[in-house]
């Protein structure tokens, strides 16, 4: 070793173990099998799903509260009855969902909540109940970070969040001084997702995708994922993808699966397109404050409709253009 | 004469004047946006909101009501993602940062994660979001809280948060950046400032009607006093009719 090199001091150590671990040689494996051709990649939400997940996965949906959600892919999930996931908590309104059905096992968590309308009645129960078995915590930047890593297909990344807080001690982050400039930093290991869930705008049938508006952490996430399910408000032709090329925020590569979802965000919002239906949202808001209240709720929205379809026609053509944005 | 004016209302003008023109601002949930609407309104009409996941420099004709949806990048600058937030905040280009809490300690550290032991959580609470980033990278950050003996603790059951942590130096210590942390707590009875040497929570003016015993019975640890302790101004005729009728013409938080 030459003289220039000395040890890197590990100055603080988060107490919990990794949930997803990371190995970026199986992942470029992974990536190097993932057709590059040009295919057809529209299935529906249930064929996805059965296709792309198994219980014990660990997967993430990119979303932000109850914007752009890809929620006819989450009520498949929860129709499917498979279980005992590990997931990365950077949401709201799906995640619930998977509290009520009891399918969570361990997070990484940053935030789940309702927002304006204060904490998930879900999460707290199964938290509390000791459903969940681990928690690990994470801020929101340090999350998205996690993704950036991977995505860079790099082990770890370097921030200054989370340092000397609980935040950190309950996390999986380390602390370092930095070899370069002596001060302390906190390496984040880069996450890499089993199956990740994304709702965007418009797709083409092999899986290029376009976000308009505010893009969250879509671009991260997408590849920073083994199998990528997309759903899209549209399915457009490719000739229409190739018109805006600057817009394509995921690449079809990157993609497994593409689902013709319209409303998917429903009840939630879609930039551009939709408001949140706002009535129905505050009758949820009420549901899911008791686990009676929210068995009802579920029953109604999610297990006695069998598809995406049901839940359109359910809610109505005519509440679907009550949502949707006019032209200014 | 002046209006009546409800609590949350108080709490919204008196962020809003801490809001400086021509200036960046992290937004989050709730208080904040309208505090940061009616500024641009009164003002502060090129203060430049930022929210987590993507949205810079709206103009807030329209009440946001989540960090994420379309009104936080209604006739913006720019429309990117949370890494481009977060990482123009870690290099130092936002100014305040807004925070709230469960709990605040005089070091100003805050809990957003969980009531009682982490394990086994009497309450588990939402988590971090972006709040630990908010106040670990922002320059200056304002807390906005409801003030009584169990949120002002001695010792809160997690620190999500950065305050100061332990007291002076140890946000260096840590390695966080040098020269961020807390501004200002607003809260329902009074805006605390932080002595410069100790980094304690220090009384600096009074809400109408609201004296110094008013604060010091709500408040669990020993607060230091300002020499001078000024009263807030209440909200003026101007601010509540931009606030009712512009801001949250809806009246969400006129309660």
């Amino acid at each position: 070793m030459s003289q220039n090199k000395k040890w890197i001091p590990v100055v603080a150590e988060g107490e919990a173990p990794l949930i997803q671990p990371v190995d970026l040689d199986a992942f470029r494996d992974h990536n190097r099998q993932k057709s590059k051709a040009l295919i057809d990649k529209v299935m529906t939400d249930e064929e996805a799903i059965e296709k792309f997940v198994k219980d014990g996965d660990y997967i993430g949906f990119e979303l932000y509260g109850t914007v752009r959600c890809p929620m006819s892919l989450t009520r498949a999930l929860v129709r499917s009855g498979k279980k005992d996931f590990r997931i990365v908590g950077q949401g709201v309104h799906e995640l619930d969902l998977l509290f009520a059905a009891d399918m969570v096992r361990e997070i990484d968590f940053t935030y789940i909540g309702l927002e304006v309308y204060g904490i998930s009645g879900n999460m707290r129960r199964r938290v509390e109940d000791g459903s969940v078995k681990r928690i690990v915590e994470w801020s929101n930047a340090a999350l998205t970070w996690r993704f950036k890593a991977a995505s860079m297909g790099i082990p770890f990344i370097p921030t200054r969040s989370m340092l000397g807080t609980d935040t950190f001690h309950k996390s999986s982050a380390i602390a370092i001084e930095c070899p370069f400039t002596g001060e302390k930093v906190a390496l984040l290991p880069a996450l890499i997702v089993d199956t990740g869930f994304i709702h965007v705008h418009r797709a083409d049938k092999h899986g290029n995708c376009q976000i308009d508006g505010i893009s969250g952490f879509a671009f991260e996430m997408s590849r920073a994922c083994k199998n990528l399910v997309i759903s899209a408000e549209e399915i457009v032709d490719t000739s229409e993808i190739r018109k805006h090329p600057d817009k394509t925020i995921i690449p079809y590569y990157l993609v497994d699966a593409v689902v013709h979802a319209p409303y998917a965000s429903w009840p939630g919002e879609m930039s551009g397109k939709h408001e949140r239906d706002e009535p129905h949202y505050k009758m949820y808001v009420e549901k899911q404050k008791t686990q009676e209240g929210m068995d009802a709720y579920m029953k109604e929205w999610v297990y006695d409709l069998p598809d995406h379809k049901a839940l359109l026609d359910k809610v109505g053509k005519k509440r679907f253009q009550e949502l949707t944005l006019k032209e200014d | 004469m002046t209006q009546q004016y409800s609590p949350s209302e108080l709490l919204i003008c008196l962020a809003s004047r801490v809001m400086e023109d021509g200036t960046t601002a992290f937004i989050g949930t709730g208080i904040p946006m309208l505090a940061a609407s009616l500024a641009q309104a009164m003002h502060a009409p090129n203060l430049v909101p930022v929210f987590e996941f993507g949205g810079t420099g709206a103009i807030l004709e329209k009440l946001p009501l989540a960090v994420g949806d379309m009104r936080t990048y209604n006739k913006g600058i720019a429309a990117s993602g949370i890494c481009d937030i977060m990482e123009t905040s870690q290099r130092g280009f936002i100014e305040f940062g807004f925070l709230g809490g469960a709990q605040i300690d005089k070091y100003g550290n805050l809990n957003s994660t969980v009531i009682g032991d982490h394990a086994h959580p009497k309450v588990r609470l939402p988590g971090s979001g972006g709040g630990n980033d908010v106040g670990s990278a922002c320059w200056r950050t304002i807390a906005i809280m409801i003030h009584d003996k169990r949120r002002f603790m001695e010792k809160i059951d997690f620190v999500t948060t950065p305050g100061f942590l332990s007291g002076p130096g140890a946000r260096e210590e840590a390695g966080l950046p040098r020269n961020t942390g807390p501004y200002r707590v607003v809260t329902n009875l009074c805006t605390l400032g932080y002595d410069d040497e100790t980094k304690r929570m220090t009384l600096l003016s009074l809400n109408p009607g609201v004296t110094v015993d008013d604060v010091i019975e709500n408040t669990g640890f020993e607060l230091l006093m300002a020499e001078e302790i000024i009263q807030n101004d209440p909200p003026t005729d101007k601010e509540l009719k931009i606030l009712r009728e512009e801001v949250d013409p809806d009246g969400l938080y006129r309660k």
